[in-house]
């Protein structure tokens, strides 16, 4: 009993933890890259002319990976499946937060089971191109396959719970949403579980300080977020204006 | 049409296709290393003459203060997850197969040093995260490479998050001039822009003599008398035009082109001695402060002469500065006619004298020629034209339509926004680059080749100065004549038949023998 208090204890400190990290990091490199002014309209042409034409494109780029679809289909084909298996498997686990489970995310439920193979397909894909094509593996560093295992392995040992070792995930949510109220619940003493847990964690620390800051990144990229009216309306940084005094 | 030499002179050989990607040759270009800038050349830009001695710590605060002023600098350091999609979409890797040649290879020089100085896992864990020390190895590496791109931004159209390689590789070289690491070409030629007024070092006595001349030849040509204005006060239209436009082949001939155009318009029109120049290499090497001071001359240029407008000559890059930048660099330009774009360029200008049919052609001048249009990185990414989404593609082709009655255009993946490099962009334009200038042309002149053997083309037309320096350098190397070339101009030249010209019967294409020499 005392055994497991411990565990408890440690996952809810590593959570509020990477929960900490996970927020107040991404939030400054954001803020960063806000605060960060852009000198010139820099927009890669042909671009939209218009704020809609503009949402229209980020819209492409975030949901259908437009520009790596004209790129490489592979790549496009094996990080889509990734991504969006990612997607649905994440809102898939909101019931694990939530006291009753919200009505779309009961819906989502079986179809979350077949993303999480979508998901293995795609980081599987990624691991193995980035081993068998000469350029990818000469542009790799170890982090980028660290980040590819470490991804399969959440995504497998949560899978294993899946299908091969039931967890008890009742008490599993008892745990989180305990942890939104700020009592430490029991954890089941499932050493999957404790994995599948732990390199969650790992991964929200590592989120801000690593190429995961490609989520927020792509927002902030003049080349993509901005409108072709340079000729219309002048755009001028607050450091550029300066020179003008 | 019989078939091109595949390997002329020894040299270049063209690919399988323009997309063929090489074995991956470590080290290829490792030793191509531009000519240095001399002292003066640095210091009349305001960078220090020689590399100083704390260049190491300097270099490293440049990359925090670049972080901060510029986003997209910042964004793309962090933002890549080296998923491999531009490995393969730069002309000078598929041309040498170095592996630094790939995009996110020459950004990573780079980003490997921002990692270790700023960012926690490169501080703690360098090896893991591939950080390095800036070391002088890594200062040598970053300058023969980052004068390896032309900032053509084609990895850019490719790149899921748009990250620039051009922006890294502006950045690259700024932080070098910072250091006193400077190029000689563009240095030295940005100081001519500064002080004299163009990149040649062409005084206003010279240009005059030189634009006598040109109108000379129109009178012969035409007998009609078409002037190229110096300086004269009080015109409508300043144009700004690449300094090559007076002197270089077959630049001139789009001078020409656009002198006949403005005659036939009516306009009132002046070239100033003062900002004789279009190109502002002040972009090349990522400097604000530089490109500002050359764009400012445009504007003084023009409020001197008391122009109602600023319509640009046929320059790439000098239409990205021009069409993106200048407004911000030197605007607001609130003492021109607004009712006209602020700049506008000559291929808006005659395009839009076609569709009010103002301008009178005789296509079968142009027959001789079986013509293809290279679009130009700097226009095709990184401009717009004709106030619509990729009227920079459509303007050019419509106008070349509008005189040629043989016009194809090559493969679409290498062409409008994917559209390949000459090989002698972004400051790459000197002889000491040749072996890199031709390896890194071969995708587009695989391309070429493809039209050349399907549809029989002879010529390429383009629409920026250095594009067509390069290609005539360059083509000769593939089999091709070296006035293979054209500018755009130069074809509604060709065509344009001025009010009260009287048509010879007997104007015998003389470019039949220009036609592609077909060495067997």
């Amino acid at each position: 009993m005392g055994g497991i208090d411990v565990t408890a204890a440690l996952y809810a400190f590593l959570f509020y933890l990477a929960t900490l990290l996970l927020v107040v990091g991404t939030g400054m490199k954001i803020r960063r890259y806000a605060k960060a002014p852009a000198p010139l309209k820099i927009p890669t042409m042909p671009a939209p002319r218009t704020q809609k034409g503009v949402y229209f494109r980020m819209f492409r780029e975030v949901v259908l990976f437009e520009s790596l679809f004209k790129s490489n289909k592979w790549i496009w084909l094996f990080g889509y499946l990734f991504h969006i298996g990612m997607l649905v498997v994440l809102l898939r686990h909101i019931r694990y937060f939530t006291f009753d489970v919200w009505w779309w995310v009961e819906i989502i439920q079986p179809f979350g089971v077949y993303a999480s193979f979508a998901m293995i397909i795609g980081l599987a894909g990624l691991l193995v191109r980035r081993i068998v094509v000469n350029r990818i593996r000469y542009i790799s560093s170890p982090s980028d396959y660290l980040m590819l295992v470490l991804l399969m392995g959440i995504a497998g040992s949560g899978m294993m719970m899946k299908f091969v070792t039931h967890t008890d995930i009742i008490m599993v949510k008892g745990f989180f949403l305990g942890l939104m109220r700020f009592q430490i619940n029991a954890l089941p003493a499932s050493p999957i579980l404790l994995v599948h847990l732990g390199s969650v964690a790992l991964l929200m620390i590592i989120f801000p300080i690593s190429k995961l800051l490609h989520g927020p990144g792509v927002f902030f990229s003049p080349t993509r977020n901005q409108i072709d009216n340079s000729r219309e309306k002048r755009h001028i940084a607050p450091w550029a204006k300066k020179l003008e005094e | 049409m019989a078939k091109l030499d595949m390997n002329a002179e020894g040299g270049p050989k063209f690919m399988a296709d323009p997309f063929t990607i090489p074995d991956i040759k470590c080290g290829a270009m490792e030793d191509l290393e531009s000519y240095m800038a001399h002292p003066k050349h640095n210091t009349d830009l305001g960078f220090p003459g020689e590399l100083i001695d704390n260049w190491q710590e300097v270099a490293i605060a440049k990359i925090g203060e670049l972080a901060e002023k510029n986003r997209a600098f910042q964004v793309y350091l962090d933002s890549c997850v080296k998923c491999g999609a531009c490995t393969d979409k730069c002309h000078y890797f598929l041309g040498t197969g170095d592996p630094k040649n790939m995009p996110v290879a020459r950004q990573d020089l780079l980003r490997s040093v921002y990692r270790r100085y700023y960012t926690f896992a490169g501080k703690y864990f360098p090896q893991l995260v591939g950080a390095r020390d800036l070391t002088r190895e890594v200062l040598d590496e970053w300058y023969n490479y980052y004068h390896q791109c032309s900032q053509c931004r084609r990895c850019s159209v490719f790149c899921p998050y748009g990250i620039d390689t051009a922006e890294i590789s502006m950045a690259a070289r700024e932080i070098m001039d910072t250091v006193g690491l400077g190029q000689k070409y563009c240095n030295e030629i940005i100081a001519k822009a500064a002080t004299v007024g163009n990149n040649l070092g062409l005084n206003p006595k010279a240009l005059r003599a030189t634009l006598e001349d040109l109108e000379e030849d129109l009178e012969d040509e035409t007998g009609i008398s078409v002037r190229i204005p110096l300086d004269e006060k009080g015109a409508d239209v300043l144009l700004i035009t690449p300094s090559a436009d007076f002197f270089a082949e077959p630049h001139i001939d789009g001078l020409l082109g656009y002198a006949k155009v403005f005659h036939e318009a009516g306009v009132s029109w002046t070239v100033s001695s003062y900002a004789s120049e279009a190109a502002n290499f002040g972009m090349f090497i990522g400097s604000y402060e530089n490109m500002r001071t050359l764009s400012l001359r445009i504007r003084q240029a023009a409020q001197d002469l008391g122009v109602k407008r600023i319509v640009f000559g046929e320059c790439g890059h000098a239409w990205r500065v021009a069409y993106s930048f200048l407004n911000t660099l030197a605007g607001p330009f609130d003492f021109l006619d607004q009712n006209y774009p602020i700049p506008q360029h000559i291929m808006e200008f005659t395009h839009d004298m076609i569709q009010k049919d103002q301008l009178k052609f005789d296509k079968s001048k142009n027959d001789h020629i079986r013509l293809t249009y290279h679009d130009s990185c700097n226009v095709a990414r990184g401009a717009g034209m004709g106030g619509y989404e990729g009227g920079q593609f459509d303007l050019p082709r419509e106008v070349l339509k509008a005189c040629c009655n043989n016009y194809f255009d090559m493969e679409r993946d290498t062409i409008k926004e994917s559209t390949f490099c000459c090989g002698g962009g972004g400051g790459l334009l000197t002889d000491e680059l040749m072996d890199l200038r031709v390896k890194g042309s071969s995708p587009r002149m695989t391309a070429l080749k493809d039209v050349t053997e399907e549809h029989g083309v002879t010529h390429m037309a383009a629409i920026c100065a250095i594009c067509k320096t390069q290609f005539s350098k360059v083509m000769p190397k593939f089999g091709y004549e070296m006035d293979s070339i054209l500018s755009v101009h130069q074809l509604v030249s060709n065509a344009l038949i001025l009010t009260g010209q009287e048509t010879e019967e007997d104007a015998a294409p003389e470019g039949a023998a220009a036609a592609t020499e077909v060495t067997q």
